[in-house]
């Protein structure tokens, strides 16, 4: 076994370590800890940020990765499998390799299409023919099904329910008396027994039935969250440097350094924005394919293509950022403690690290948080318009946009949307409620309203 | 006013110029015609001959900036940098892959977007402001929370399955339209009505939440509470009051985006199958002609502009605090 660093895994970790220390650092300050207080006392917030924080949990899963070991050879050397898989492509176990021939619909024990079947006589007939691994421990399929479902449901269901049990036992003492321990009890147990029922019908039932390659939707699905969410996260990350460099300095030094970076920015604006990320990517799509030599396999060529599609939707978007940062600088280098910092001749990087940055902070993070859940939508648009993710890659513009057809056939192939559909909705709707509530706990212009 | 406006539009003139620079340098220096001609007669075998033939047929043999072996103004003049891209400041946008007149089909194409992109604006401006007007009006009950909910579960939802679902439901299931496709002229209602709706669905969700923060904004100013003091009814406040202040920034706000309309919907028109502007761009980045991606590139920038400086001028007319300067 070979372990294999990308791109993006590294700044996932990255973001990982960030986000640990950011927490580190807002606990050893009150008045950084203040507004947070106000999200955690906001069930919706907690709620929100619980179901964030499973689907980070399968997407940093999805980001370690590695290659296995082929047998070896007659040389005694070790090759690798072109292969690269993943921690949660092990955890998946059967969900990865068992494959049926084609679409087959959620919980179904025949395919969903007819086919000649050799009966035993060795005459043939056109009938759906049994699933390989779907439900394939039945005997007879027709009497049994509805029962075992229902009885490994029961059992999945009672696992979850346990394994909640312990853990909530396990966190009890360290969550203390938190204001919003109910919800973190109920959505921790919706959770696990979302996931004990996962656990115990995906392993003999294609839960959300299999695509037109036989390929199971659950996994695909399960696929999917690490690009929306590295997508989300790191877009706005790696622009990060550029908006709040420009957008401070065009603030606080004015004159001429302003008028550079707001010509900048009027004029990144002015390219519509799909238009300036679909020309990027297709020119950084020639690129690759005029140097195949670049990659070893294909999940780096598309991991760079991932990371580009970051960078490139960064640029479009982080120049609201720097509008935003530029203002509010204007507004604190007038404040009194800067004018004093000034005038006992502390240098400008000092004032602007010091004095500037820890109060416009909470700008940055909102739009951090903000920008999210716009991210992963629009990354479904992109790969239906044919400039997003790697085709290769599972994300869920690409099933969208290979499912899309599906509902004109007859009769109605609806379970890859409806899974793309639900898993999304969960993402981007528990973002949205989760920034909301940043926002508000943040920005004293929205608390009057309140 | 119009010394104002025409220093606008000087000062309109370096942006197009850097957006102009911007899209050269992606398509002519990052990606050159040389890497163009190879994918499109395919990457493994083309022949340089190949390549050069195909240059010369789209003007894209010349040097990029200087011309060295032309005399006179044609040192300048015969390059791809003026060819391709000042040419575009007269609105010579060239010809596309398949040999047609760019700003031709410009032309022809900008009527179906409009008729797509126009009332889904309007009607949809006007739902927006009455759900979230409704929403102040019921201000601090469940109505109002209920319909927050609703409305951040709507904008959670992706635009694609909004016409997905509403082309299953509307021309699939129930069959009341055509799928997709386009007629012009009064037939065109039969085609259209349904990707207006499904737009002005897909955007309610974002837009009346944030009306409703601006309209919130204003209700909770000082003239609001001495309306409301001086004994007006709630409905004559929201009205009278709030709707016509709160329309201010919303109507600026409008005229900003109006000119942008023109540049019709990508995702929209190319589900419902409408020969607009939108539909045009995404066939040309799926076939990756370049020259069509450039115009539109180019054509966006200019309206972008039209909209800001429609905007100051929008301003000063309904806020007479705001004055030109």
């Amino acid at each position: 076994m070979r372990p294999v660093l990308l791109w993006t895994d590294g700044l996932i970790f990255l973001l990982l370590a960030g986000l640990i220390a950011f927490v580190l650092l807002v606990r050893r300050h009150e008045h950084l800890r203040a507004p947070w207080r106000k999200v955690a006392a906001n069930p919706v917030a907690v709620a929100a940020s619980m179901v964030l924080l499973y689907f980070t949990a399968v997407a940093v899963l999805d980001s370690i990765h590695f290659r296995l070991a082929l047998p070896a050879g007659p040389s005694g050397e070790t090759h690798y499998s072109p292969e690269v898989k993943s921690v949660l492509d092990v955890l998946s176990g059967p969900l990865a390799t068992q494959q049926e021939k084609s679409y087959s619909a959620p919980f179904a024990t025949h395919l969903f299409t007819k086919e000649m079947v050799t009966l035993p006589g060795g005459s043939q007939v056109r009938a759906y023919p049994r699933l390989r691994f779907g439900g394939a421990s039945l005997h007879d399929p027709d009497r049994d099904r509805i029962g075992d479902i229902l009885g490994r449901t029961g059992l999945g269901l009672a696992g979850g329910g346990l394994f909640w049990l312990v853990l909530w036992f396990g966190i009890r003492p360290w969550y203390g008396q938190g204001a919003s321990r109910r919800t973190v009890r109920y959505t921790l147990l919706v959770l696990c027994l979302i996931t004990g029922f996962l656990v115990a019908l995906a392993t003999h039932y294609h839960v959300f039935g299999t695509d037109k390659v036989g390929q199971d939707v659950l996994y695909i699905t399960l696929k999917s969250i690490r690009t929306g969410v590295l997508i989300g996260a790191l877009t706005t990350l790696v622009t990060l440097p550029l908006s709040i460099g420009l957008g401070v300095s065009a603030g606080y030094f004015g004159g001429r350094v302003d008028d550079a970076v707001q010509y900048l920015y009027t004029t990144l604006n002015a390219i519509p924005g799909v238009l300036l990320i679909a020309a990027a990517v297709l020119i950084m799509q020639t690129q690759l394919e005029s140097h195949p030599g670049w990659f070893e396999t294909g999940t780096e060529r598309a991991d760079l293509r991932l990371l580009f599609l970051c960078l490139i939707l960064g640029m479009t978007s982080w120049t609201g950022l720097a509008r935003l940062l530029r203002g509010e600088t204007l507004k604190v280098r007038e404040l009194d403690y800067v004018m004093a910092a000034r005038a006992f001749g502390v240098s400008n990087a000092r004032i602007l690290l010091r004095h500037i940055l820890p109060n416009v902070q909470h700008i940055v993070l909102i739009s951090v948080v903000m920008d999210f859940s716009g991210l992963v939508l629009a990354e479904a648009v992109l790969s239906y318009v044919g400039v997003g993710v790697d085709p290769t890659m599972s994300s869920f513009g690409n099933m969208i946009n290979g499912a899309r057809l599906e509902l004109a056939r007859e009769p109605v192939v609806w379970w890859q949307l409806a899974a793309a559909f639900v898993f999304m909705f969960v993402l981007v709707l528990s973002a949205n409620l989760f920034a909301d509530s940043v926002q508000d706990a943040m920005d004293p212009r929205s608390r009057r309203n309140a | 006013m119009i010394a104002y406006l025409l220093r606008r539009l000087l000062y309109a003139l370096p942006i197009l110029l850097g957006v102009n620079l911007l899209t050269f340098a992606l398509f002519f220096l990052v990606n050159t015609p040389d890497d163009m001609a190879r994918l499109h007669l395919g990457v493994k075998r083309v022949t340089p001959d190949a390549v050069e033939k195909w240059k010369a047929a789209r003007g894209y043999d010349k040097p990029l900036f200087v011309n060295a072996k032309a005399d006179g103004l044609g040192k300048v003049t015969d390059t791809i940098f003026f060819d391709k891209s000042l040419a575009m400041f007269a609105f010579q946008f060239g010809v596309s892959d398949d040999d047609r007149d760019i700003a031709n089909e410009i032309k022809t194409r900008m009527w179906p977007s409009l008729a797509i992109a126009l009332p889904t604006f309007v009607i949809g401006l006007m739902v927006d402001v009455s759900v979230a007007l409704i929403l102040i009006f019921f201000r601090r009950t469940y109505v109002e929370w209920s319909g927050v909910v609703a409305l951040v579960a709507l904008m959670s939802v992706s635009g694609l399955f909004y016409i997905i679902g509403g082309q299953f439901l509307f021309a699939k299931v129930w069959q009341l339209a055509p799928i997709s496709g386009y007629q012009s002229g009064f037939n065109a209602m039969r085609f259209v009505w349904l990707p207006i709706l499904v737009g002005i669905v897909s955007g309610v969700g974002a837009g009346a939440r944030w009306y409703r923060t601006l309209f919130l904004e204003e209700a909770n100013k000082d003239y609001v509470r001495t309306a409301r003091a001086k004994g007006l009814s709630e409905t004559a406040v929201l009205f009278r009051h709030v709707l016509k202040n709160g329309m201010v920034p919303i109507l600026t706000g409008a005229v900003a985006v109006f000119p942008l309309l023109f540049m019709g919907s990508l995702i929209l028109e190319s589900f419902f199958g409408i020969p607009g502007l939108g539909s045009y761009t995404i066939n040309a980045i799926s076939s990756q002609d370049f020259a069509i991606v450039r115009a539109m590139v180019f054509l966006g920038a200019v309206l972008y502009i039209v909209g800001l400086i429609l905007t100051d001028v929008s301003y000063t007319l309904v806020d007479p605090r705001v004055r030109l300067s």
